[in-house]
């Protein structure tokens, strides 16, 4: 028999499948290479309805927005009143909504290069309690505490029990004067972009939204890590121990390199949080200067009598490609290793 | 949660507060008809005849007539099948989950039931405009007891009524009686008295005006108001309906009013919710507060022991006048209501039932379960009225026009994308209207206004 072509990702399940389907009856435990033809039949079935439904529920509804992002329609009227016209959608959230697509963006890209420095604050919690200090799991129980729950919940909790000027905790401790962390958009940080009408920059609110989504991202890569590090053979730091490294070192060079599929796990979670944030931004009531594209989508797609359909999809595929950019860059990172 | 936050509250999903004996009663009662209706379960077939009450014709071929429902709590749902009961007409009620209905009506609305529960203004003559709600102007021919405000919110553009209006609250100016008294502060019925009352309450240490706009809606109730003080009923529907420009002076001229009175708002209006004003004013830190009625939803009694006495203490009174032209006409008060579908199975007796909602006896079976809300009817029973329903309903009922607010009265969209963030940018800086406007009217340009 051939040797299998099986992407990596479906091994456990095909051996899992083996194990169950073949193995009580036939008695001996048939080797993983020796596929029948009945394995392939229930591999086809295992691998082609994931990837049928996926299809459907995922590549379908991508394309049909694609399309519709070329149309106007006001999801009321009959399908065949859909017209199409063109990059004009485009046009729309490029020139017209400027004021709305750009600093949406620009939040986007703030949130992601934030969240890649909790990930690094989580990794580092999780290096530090992994050191088995005293109270470790009451650490670990405080910090890791956040991630049951949603992000929408934490909204909720921070902008009535922190936040909210009139009664928030942070507002009675803040010494100077209650402070609008909900509904100030004022910038702190400011850049100003060449093509653009008003400059992009840091809203006050946003720093304060990112505070809370901080909160419990750190505890999120921070229990991941932990798992992580955990599953270390003991015996590698041992070895660089002997070789004369300090804890940190030893850290640095040799387990955080062994730990090479995590960090990519840790890496695209938190890339994906970042684009994908909409729960959060939402329980926070949408305030100015908090815009991220997800708002956007929601707002121009789910509106009651008549949605703007086009507009909503095309926002919606700016999203897409920005996600299926980064999803290719690393499709094609991730092969490129494999290969060497 | 959410997505009620992002645009102003229905009539049905907030109500006045009614603590007494009567409300204990219907309470009691709407748990009693609840489990009866929870039986079958969402079709909860009515049986015609049941409520004494004045039988509307029969329908025409005896079928029941369907009727979508968004009345899905408890309380409202028994009190709307008691309404149906007394219309006479028999229906079959299919109840959805009111925010679902309303994120769904697009869809709902391309095969929907004979009759269903809406609102008036722009959200009803967007989808008479699209053809999808049928016109019952010989439904209204017969209708007596609507004042002319209500008719002309139950009006589509093409001039013919396509909305049989059921229950409403208004939006007005709140205060405290027992501060008004205590210092001696008069009802202010003009734009200057209305300032003056304001340099005095600064004066008392009050901040004069409490103010939300959490969610992007709150302040639109602001805008409306000075817009139909200052430019009439008319002008705001065709600046609604986006046939004005947003750069005209008229426009301009309402933002130059507000700012004369943003300093005495509560500062970072941006950031704080309705409840959190209603809760300064509530504690007199505020004098007073530009909302819906149901701003007395704020304080409930049933959690804290000073609340019933808030409640029993706020009052409101009619936005002052700016322009004596249009005086104090204007009212807004979102309404609640029925559409019939364009092609219903058995029109003559989706009519029969529209004709027997609009009656006195439909609204006072329903607020005999559900006493929370004002009825449109000008003949309903009114003796089970707190003291601010009463006042609600003749605010209302002697109004010229009446307006539903700024997100029921455009499109949605266009609110909430683009009014809602212009208003805010507006609080957060107002020296920047003309930007602000001119944006506001570039984008304008890319919606389709029906």
């Amino acid at each position: 028999m051939s040797i299998p072509v099986v992407p990596e990702d479906v091994l456990p399940e095909a051996v899992l499948a083996d194990d169950a389907l073949t193995a009580p009856r036939r008695g001996r435990r048939q080797r993983f290479s020796q596929l029948s033809r009945r394995d392939k039949g229930v591999l086809g079935v295992m691998v082609g309805i994931p990837a049928l439904v996926h299809i459907l529920l995922v590549w379908l509804p991508a394309i049909f927005t694609g399309i519709l992002s070329f149309a106007k329609w006001d999801n009321v009227r009959p399908i065949d009143t859909i017209k199409f016209v063109g990059f004009q959608n485009y046009w729309t959230i490029f020139t017209i909504f400027d004021s709305q697509l750009f600093p949406a963006l620009f939040n986007n890209f703030v949130l992601i290069v934030w969240l890649f420095i909790c990930s690094a604050i989580g990794v580092l919690l999780a290096y530090l309690l992994d050191k088995g200090i005293k109270g470790t799991r009451l650490y670990q129980s405080v910090y890791y505490f956040p991630v049951v729950l949603s992000l929408a919940v934490v909204g909720f909790m921070w902008k009535s029990v922190m936040f909210s000027r009139d009664t928030g905790l942070l507002n009675k401790l803040w010494p100077g004067g209650p402070i609008d962390f909900v509904g100030d958009q004022k910038k702190i940080i400011t850049f100003h972009i060449p093509f653009l009408d008003s400059p992009l920059g840091l809203s006050r609110n946003f720093a304060a939204l990112l505070i809370a989504m901080a909160w419990r991202h750190i505890g999120y890569i921070m229990v991941l890590y932990l798992a992580g590090l955990k599953s270390v053979d003991p015996s590698l730091r041992e070895a660089a121990a002997i070789d004369g490294c300090t804890d940190w070192q030893s850290f640095r060079r040799v387990v955080f390199p062994a730990l090479r599929p995590i960090n990519v796990v840790v890496a695209v979670i938190t890339v994906i949080e970042a684009l994908r944030a909409y729960d959060i931004v939402a329980a926070l009531g949408v305030q100015r200067g908090t815009e991220v594209m997800g708002t956007l989508v929601t707002t121009a797609l789910t509106g009651e009598g008549g949605g703007r359909v086009g507009i909503g999809s095309a926002y919606g595929m700016v999203l897409f490609l920005l996600c299926i950019g980064f999803i290719i860059w690393y499709v094609i990172n991730n092969f490129r290793e494999q290969d060497t | 949660m959410s997505s009620k936050s992002e645009r102003s509250p229905s009539p049905s999903e907030v109500g006045f507060h009614v603590f007494s004996r009567r409300s204990l009663f219907a309470a009691a009662g709407a748990v009693g008809v609840g489990l009866v209706a929870a039986g079958y379960g969402d079709k909860a077939s009515t049986t015609p005849g049941t409520t004494p009450g004045t039988a509307a014709a029969a329908a025409g071929s005896g079928n029941p007539v369907s009727v979508g429902s968004n009345y899905s709590d408890e309380k409202p749902k028994a009190a709307f099948a008691a309404a149906i009961a007394a219309t006479g007409v028999p229906a079959t009620i299919n109840t959805v989950d009111h925010n679902s209905f309303q994120e769904n009506f697009n869809t709902y609305i391309q095969q929907p039931d004979d009759v269903m529960t809406w609102f008036a203004g722009y959200r009803m003559r967007a989808f008479a405009a699209k053809g999808v709600v049928g016109d019952i102007s010989d439904v209204w021919a017969k209708f007596t007891d609507f004042s002319d405000g209500f008719k002309k919110a139950s009006t589509a553009n093409d001039g013919k009524q396509y909305f049989v209006p059921f229950y409403f609250y208004p939006w007005a100016v709140h205060y405290r009686k027992s501060l008004f008294t205590e210092k001696g502060y008069a009802i202010p019925t003009t734009w200057d008295e209305f300032k003056a009352l304001c340099d005095k309450m600064k004066a008392d240490g009050i901040t004069p005006l409490a103010a939300a706009n959490d969610g992007n809606w709150p302040q639109m109730g602001m805008f409306d108001m000075i817009n139909m003080r200052t430019n009439g009923y008319d002008f705001h529907v065709s600046l609604m309906a986006g046939k004005e420009s947003w750069t005209d002076d008229k426009v301009k001229n309402v933002f130059k009013h507000w700012a004369e009175i943003t300093p005495y708002y509560q500062p970072d209006a941006n950031g704080r919710t309705w409840q959190d004003a209603a809760t300064a004013l509530g504690k007199k830190e505020c004098g007073m507060y530009l909302l819906g009625t149901f701003v007395t939803d704020n304080f409930d009694p049933s959690k804290d022991s000073g609340a019933q006495a808030i409640i029993d203490d706020i009052d409101f009174f009619a936005f002052p006048a700016i322009d004596p032209a249009h005086g104090q006409d204007a009212v807004e008060a979102p309404i609640d209501g029925f559409m019939m579908a364009a092609k219903p199975k058995d029109e003559a007796g989706a009519k029969a039932l529209l004709g027997g909602l609009g009656g006195a006896p439909a609204i006072d079976a329903y607020i005999g379960l559900n006493p929370s809300v004002v009825a449109a009817n000008s003949k309903a029973k009114t003796d089970g009225y707190s003291a601010l329903q009463k006042k609600s309903a003749e605010l209302v009922g002697s109004a010229k026009q009446i307006s539903q607010f700024l997100d029921r009265d455009t499109d949605p969209a266009f609110a909430s994308e683009v009014v809602g963030k212009a208003l805010a940018d507006f609080l957060a800086d107002n020296s920047q209207v003309d930007s602000i406007l001119s944006t506001v009217e570039d984008q304008k340009k890319t919606y389709t206004f029906e």
